[in-house]
C-alpha cells in the first residue's frame, strides 16, 4: 500500500480523446460481457498517458460512468496500486529502484545524481519543469543493477557519470537509448559465457 | 554443467530474434497439433511423470494442480491465467522469456489450455514491463496471422484466445487470488482458500493460475517426453531451472541449469564469482528475497532444489539468487528488504500490515546500533507473530528473511545493539515516562 497523494489543482473536465477512446473499446473486448470492470486498470493507464502522465479525478468519475461502476471502486483502485500518479509528475519521470540487490550495487548512488541534478526531494519537479524522479521498489532487472525506468524504458547497468550524462541528454530533450549501459547483451554473463555456445538457430 | 542440448530455452539472451519464424527454426510449435491430439489425459500424465513443480515460488506439482480443475466444462467457462507479475526483488527470470521466448510461452499456453478445457488465457504482466508487454503482443498476433492460436489453433480443433492484462506496480498481485482479484478490476488484496482457484477463480469460474516459466517449459517437455525432464536434476526436483543472480558478483546473469546444481558453482563458473574472491561472502539470499538467508558455510555446500533447500531452512522460491559480500552491512540489506515488504503490504490483515512496518522501523534503528538487547528478541517475536496468520503466504515472506537474519547473525545484531533498556541509576528526571523501570 503506498501513500499517496492527490493534486490540490484538478481539470474539471476529462475525456477519452478520439485514440484512446477507440482503444478503450477494444479493451473492454477483452473480457465477458458484464465484467467490464476488468478494463478499470488499463482504462486508467490510458487516462494517465492522455493527461500527461498523471490521472485527475475527474478521469476517475469518467471511467467510472464509462464502465457504469461506482466512482469509489474506480478511485480504490488509482489509490491502490502505486504506478498511478495522482499528481502531475515531470514529463521524464525517473523511477529509480533502491530494493536489496540494487542497493548493495550502488542504487542509492544514483539517487543522490537525482538529487543533485533533478531535485532534492522526490515527487518534485526540476527547475525546468521537465523530470521530477521517485524512489520505487523492485522493477524486475535485478541482474542489470543499479537501474532506472525513464516513462517506459529501462536503463540498466548504470553508475554515476552514466547516470548524469542520462539526464543531461533528457533535459536537451534528447531520448537516451535504452538498455544496458555497459555494452552487454541483455542478461548474458559479460565476458563469461559459458552456455549457449554452439547452438545455431538449427 | 548441463549440456546445451538439455538446455530449453536457447534464445535466452536473444542471439536469434524473438519472432515467429526463428522461434520456429529452434523447435517451437512443432508437431503441436499431435500433442493435442494425444488427448488431456496423456497430457497431465505425462507432465506429471515429469515431475514438474511451479516455478514461481511455492514449488507445487503442475501435473497436479491441472487435475483440480473439472474434467468437463460445465455450466461456467474455465480460465487459464499466466502469472508474469514478476516483482520478487533479485528475480529476473520472466522478463527473459517474455521478451526472447514468447513463443514457447504461448505454445504453453494453447497446450495447458486444452489440458485443463480453458478457451480463453490472460496474461497478467506486471505494469513495468510495458515493452516486454508490447513484445508479447506482437508475438500474440504473429501467432494468430499464422493460424497458431485463435479458431481452431494450429488445426488441433480447440479455440483460444490470448488477453494480456497489466498490472500496476502492486508485488502483491503475483499472488494467485489477488492477481485474480486484480483482473477482475478490483484492489489486490488476496482471497482466503478454501474454495482454490481450480473451482471457483477468476469471475467465479475454474482458474488455473501458472508462472510464465512453468508454462513454457511445457511444450518441450511434451516433445522430448516426461522421462528426460525427469532424468535431469533428482526425484521430486527434476527438470532445469532459469537461476537468476545477481548482487555482488562480478558477472550478475541469467542462466539456465539444471536442477540441484551445488549454489557455489553457479557462483563461482556462471557469475563469474564474488566481488573481492569467494572468502569475502557473507551471505546468500537463495530464492528471492522472501526467503531466509544463508551463511558462507552454507553456500560453500548447498545444492539448489526445492527439498535441499527446505533442509537448510530455507527455499528455493523463484531461484532469484542475491549474493551480499562483506562489503554490504547485512543488517542495512535486510531492513531495506524489510522495507520493501512494508511498502508492498496489501493493508488486508493486521498483522501484516501494522508487523511488517514494525519490523522494518526496528532494522532501520538495529542497523544504526539504536535497539536496545531486549528489542533483538522482540523482533524474532514480531516476525513469529506475523508468520502463519495472515491471509496469504505474504506474512511469511516478510517474516521469513528476518527470521533468516536472526538465525544466522544474531551474534552480530546483538553486538551493535547492546545497551540495557533499563534506566538503572535514578537520575531524577521528572519528565522520564518510564519512571516504574526506575525501580527495579
Amino acid at each position: 500500500m503506498s501513500i499517496k497523494k492527490i493534486s490540490k489543482d484538478q481539470p474539471d473536465n476529462f475525456e477519452f480523446n478520439k485514440k484512446n477512446l477507440e482503444e478503450a473499446n477494444n479493451i473492454i473486448k477483452n473480457y465477458p460481457d458484464g465484467k467490464q470492470q476488468s478494463a478499470v486498470m488499463a482504462f486508467l493507464y490510458l487516462a494517465q498517458k492522455q493527461n500527461d502522465n498523471w490521472i485527475p479525478l475527474a478521469a476517475m468519475k469518467y471511467i467510472g460512468k464509462f464502465l457504469s461502476i461506482p466512482y469509489i471502486k474506480v478511485y480504490e483502485v488509482a489509490t491502490f496500486y502505486s504506478m498511478y500518479n495522482l499528481s502531475p509528475v515531470g514529463k521524464y519521470f525517473l523511477q529509480v529502484c533502491t530494493t536489496t540487490p540494487c542497493m548493495i550495487r550502488g542504487a542509492y548512488d544514483l539517487v543522490n545524481v537525482c538529487k543533485k541534478n533533478i531535485s532534492e526531494n522526490q515527487n518534485e519537479l526540476s527547475k525546468d519543469k521537465s523530470c521530477s524522479w521517485v524512489e520505487v521498489e523492485c522493477l524486475g532487472a535485478c541482474i542489470n543493477a543499479p537501474m532506472i525506468q525513464i516513462n517506459e524504458d529501462y536503463y540498466e547497468d548504470l553508475d554515476v557519470e552514466k547516470t548524469e550524462k542520462i539526464i543531461e541528454q533528457i533535459k536537451n530533450n534528447e531520448k537516451p537509448k535504452p538498455g544496458s549501459y555497459r555494452g552487454r547483451k541483455n542478461s548474458e554473463p559479460e565476458n563469461n559465457r559459458k552456455t549457449l555456445l554452439n547452438i545455431k538457430n538449427a | 554443467m548441463l549440456r546445451d542440448e538439455d538446455r530449453i530455452f536457447t534464445n535466452l539472451y536473444n542471439d536469434f530474434g524473438s519472432d515467429v519464424d526463428s522461434s520456429q527454426k529452434r523447435g517451437d510449435w512443432k508437431d503441436t497439433k499431435e500433442i493435442i491430439s494425444k488427448g488431456k489425459e496423456w497430457i497431465i500424465n505425462e507432465i506429471k511423470l515429469s515431475e514438474l513443480r511451479g516455478r514461481g515460488g511455492a514449488g507445487f506439482p503442475t501435473g497436479l494442480k491441472w487435475s483440480f480443475a473439472p474434467k468437463e466444462i460445465g455450466s461456467k467457462q474455465h480460465y487459464l491465467v499466466i502469472n508474469a507479475d514478476e516483482s520478487e526483488p533479485g528475480t529476473c527470470k520472466d522478463r527473459d522469456i517474455l521478451r526472447f521466448e514468447p513463443q514457447k510461452l504461448i505454445e504453453g499456453c494453447l497446450i495447458s489450455s486444452y489440458a485443463v478445457n480453458a478457451h480463453i488465457c490472460y496474461i497478467y504482466i506486471r505494469g513495468e514491463y510495458y515493452n516486454e508487454g508490447k513484445k508479447l503482443q506482437e508475438a500474440i498476433d504473429e501467432a494468430y496471422k499464422k493460424e497458431l492460436i485463435g479458431k481452431n489453433a494450429c488445426g488441433s480443433g480447440w479455440d483460444l484466445d490470448i488477453h494480456i492484462h497489466y498490472g500496476a506496480g502492486a508485488y502483491i498481485c503475483g499472488e494467485e487470488t489477488a492477481l485474480l482479484e486484480s483482473i477482475e478490476g478490483k484492489k489486490g488484496q488476496p482471497r482466503l482458500k478454501p474454495p482454490f482457484p481450480a473451482l471457483i477463480g477468476l469471475y467465479g469460474c475454474p482458474t488455473i493460475v501458472n508462472n510464465v516459466e512453468t508454462i513454457a517449459v511445457v511444450p518441450t517437455i511434451l516433445r522430448r517426453g516426461g522421462k528426460w525432464f525427469s532424468s535431469l536434476g533428482r526425484s521430486k526436483n527434476t527438470g532445469t531451472k532459469i537461476y537468476c543472480i545477481s548482487g555482488n558478483v562480478n558477472n550478475p546473469c541469467n542462466v539456465e541449469e539444471e536442477m540441484g546444481i551445488p549454489l557455489k558453482d553457479l557462483i563461482e563458473k556462471h557469475a563469474g564469482g564474488v566481488i573481492g574472491g569467494w572468502d569475502n561472502l557473507k551471505a546468500v539470499i537463495p530464492g528471492g528475497s522472501s526467503m531466509p538467508l544463508l551463511p558462507k558455510q552454507i553456500c560453500e555446500t548447498i545444492k539448489m532444489d526445492f527439498d535441499e533447500c527446505v533442509e537448510n531452512k530455507t527455499g528455493l522460491g523463484t531461484a532469484g539468487i542475491v549474493v551480499i559480500n562483506k562489503d554490504q552491512d547485512i543488517i542495512k540489506c535486510m531492513a531495506r528488504i524489510a522495507r520493501f515488504y512494508k511498502h508492498e503490504s496489501c493493508g488486508q490483515c493486521t498483522p501484516c500490515r501494522e508487523g511488517s512496518g514494525w519490523m522494518w522501523r526496528m532494522l532501520e534503528r538495529m542497523a544504526k546500533g539504536e535497539a536496545s538487547r531486549d528489542e533483538v528478541d522482540m523482533l524474532m517475536d514480531v516476525t513469529k507473530q506475523i508468520e502463519g496468520h495472515t491471509i496469504c503466504a505474504f506474512g511469511e515472506g516478510s517474516a521469513w528473511p528476518v527470521q533468516g537474519l536472526l538465525r544466522h547473525f544474531k551474534k552480530e545484531v546483538a553486538k551493535r545493539n547492546n545497551f540495557n533498556p533499563l534506566v538503572d541509576k535514578n537520575r531524577n528526571i521528572p519528565y522520564l515516562v518510564d519512571q516504574h523501570l526506575l525501580d527495579k
